[in-house]
């Protein structure tokens, strides 16, 4: 009698979390999406009931996860080349891909630390270290690495590069004041004070910073996460993109 | 393997060895002194040389990191004194591995001690030994095969550490890189091949190392 007892309280337990978790949205998002995204879901999930779970990492490390069958529903990228790469393999639904924000890359440094004016004042010898996001996977990396490819100063500060895990952990870097500068978008600089804004990259000495989102093919939810990508899309998320800094590429309000 | 890849292995080892260089002194002396003297609040060093063991790496890594960085008490000392920088430098990865790897050479090395009978070292006591002498010709060489087994084990410990390792060296290429960390790298990177490659060595590697290191115990015995 105990056994069946505890078996169906086990049963009940595996229902409950089965349950709660069908009433979720898993959404890969770039790094640099964290505080934003996190805003929009908080007023989505009011008005919807849905409840969004997040994961934030490098967009080249979410792409992968996905290409491994990571059950994500939408893939928001800071970088199209990552959502190329899944749509090449089929791992995103037709039609549903849209370039929705933009970006603008700055170079900061620590709070406090003697400042930079041009980014070819990285090539001094005062500065030792320079956090950028992984080359690969990070957009951020990828975008600094051709700035700086643009601008012939990267055979110069190639060897000061310290490649970070994502746009955010370039972030810590610099506040923690264990490297001298980073490359990291306006949006992230926006939300520290331990760093300051030496340097924002002119739109023609960077690529053009573009965010991708889609829904995913094999999407546990694709109903909900149309709902959600259309809520991304509307003005009232373009008003929590803009008031962090980001440009809002697509918003009904301007079409 | 490509060229690349040896050298990603060379440098693995050098550090590792390194952080031998740092184990072995540390590792000597705390094993003795665990294993010969009795004071209070040992258990408390005890527990405190094992924690690395259990710890979560990255939580030693943290620790690490508010140490030698910048603006941690001895990283800013450095800093200043020196111009020496310790976190995204190889010096931080030696640092990282030696501490993730002493308990392994502390516990082993002090087993091996406790293992060797006192009666030996009081005898070359009453031939007029001095207590470096005691130790140099007595105890280490009787207790040689512990030692050299946990020093194997820190060893391939070492070559396998990642968490902290990541924290306060990062994954710079070419310069504070380890195979754990290009492994990760080349996974996120899609290079699944060069990931297998690099795996395949570490597995060598360690087999080859805990394969001597048990059999150096077992022979003990």
């Amino acid at each position: 009698m105990k056994t069946v007892k505890i078996i169906i309280l086990m049963a009940t337990f595996w229902l409950t979390i089965h349950v709660s978790m069908a009433a979720s949205l898993t959404v890969f998002a770039a790094a640099s999406l964290t505080d934003s995204l996190k805003q929009i879901a908080a007023d989505y999930e009011k008005t919807s009931g849905d409840k969004i779970v997040f994961n934030f990492a490098a967009s080249g490390t979410l792409a992968r996860q996905i290409e491994a069958g990571a059950p994500a529903d939408i893939f928001f990228a800071a970088d199209e080349t990552k959502a190329d790469a899944l749509e090449k393999k089929g791992l995103l639904v037709n039609g549903t891909r849209k370039s929705v924000l933009g970006n603008t890359l700055v170079i900061v440094t620590p709070a406090g630390a003697p400042a930079i004016n041009s980014p070819a004042e990285l090539t001094n010898a005062a500065v030792q270290h320079i956090a950028l996001g992984e080359l690969k996977t990070v957009p951020c990396g990828t975008y600094a690495k051709a700035c700086l490819e643009k601008l012939q100063l990267w055979p110069a500060v190639e060897g000061k590069v310290v490649p970070c895990e994502s746009v955010r952990t370039v972030l810590a870097a610099v506040e923690s004041g264990n490297v001298d500068a980073g490359f990291v978008y306006k949006t992230d600089a926006a939300i520290s004070n331990k760093v300051k804004v030496a340097y924002e990259v002119p739109a023609a000495d960077a690529p053009k910073i573009s965010y991708p989102l889609a829904l995913v093919k094999d999407a546990p939810q694709p109903e909900a996460a149309g709902k959600f990508i259309a809520y991304l899309e509307s003005d009232a998320a373009a008003v929590v993109f803009k008031k962090f800094g980001f440009l809002v590429l697509s918003s009904p309000s301007t079409k | 393997m490509s060229g690349a890849e040896w050298q990603l292995v060379g440098f693995s080892l050098r550090m590792a060895l390194a952080s031998l260089l740092l184990i072995l002194p540390t590792g000597l002396a705390l094993a003795w002194w665990l294993a010969r003297t009795n004071w209070p609040g040992k258990a408390l060093v005890e527990t405190l040389v094992s924690l690395p063991l259990v710890l979560p790496p990255v939580v030693t890594g943290l620790l690490l990191l508010q140490l030698f960085g910048r603006r941690g008490p001895v990283g800013s000392w450095l800093h200043n004194t020196f111009n020496c920088d310790v976190v995204f430098t190889w010096r931080a990865v030696v640092i990282a591995l030696a501490a993730m790897s002493l308990p392994l050479f502390v516990r082993a090395a002090r087993t091996a001690f406790e293992e060797v009978d006192v009666k030996f070292e009081q005898l070359a006591r009453t031939l007029g030994a001095g207590e470096w002498r005691v130790f140099f010709t007595i105890t280490l060489p009787l207790a040689k095969r512990g030692v050299l087994a946990g020093t194997l084990l820190a060893f391939a410990r070492a070559l396998g550490e990642f968490g902290a390792t990541i924290m306060v060296a990062g994954n710079i290429p070419g310069r504070t890189t380890t195979l754990p960390v290009a492994i990760y790298q080349a996974v996120e990177n899609g290079e699944d091949a060069h990931a297998w490659t690099l795996a395949s060595v570490s597995a060598v590697i360690a087999f080859a190392a805990v394969f001597v290191s048990e059999r150096l115990q077992r022979q003990r015995k």
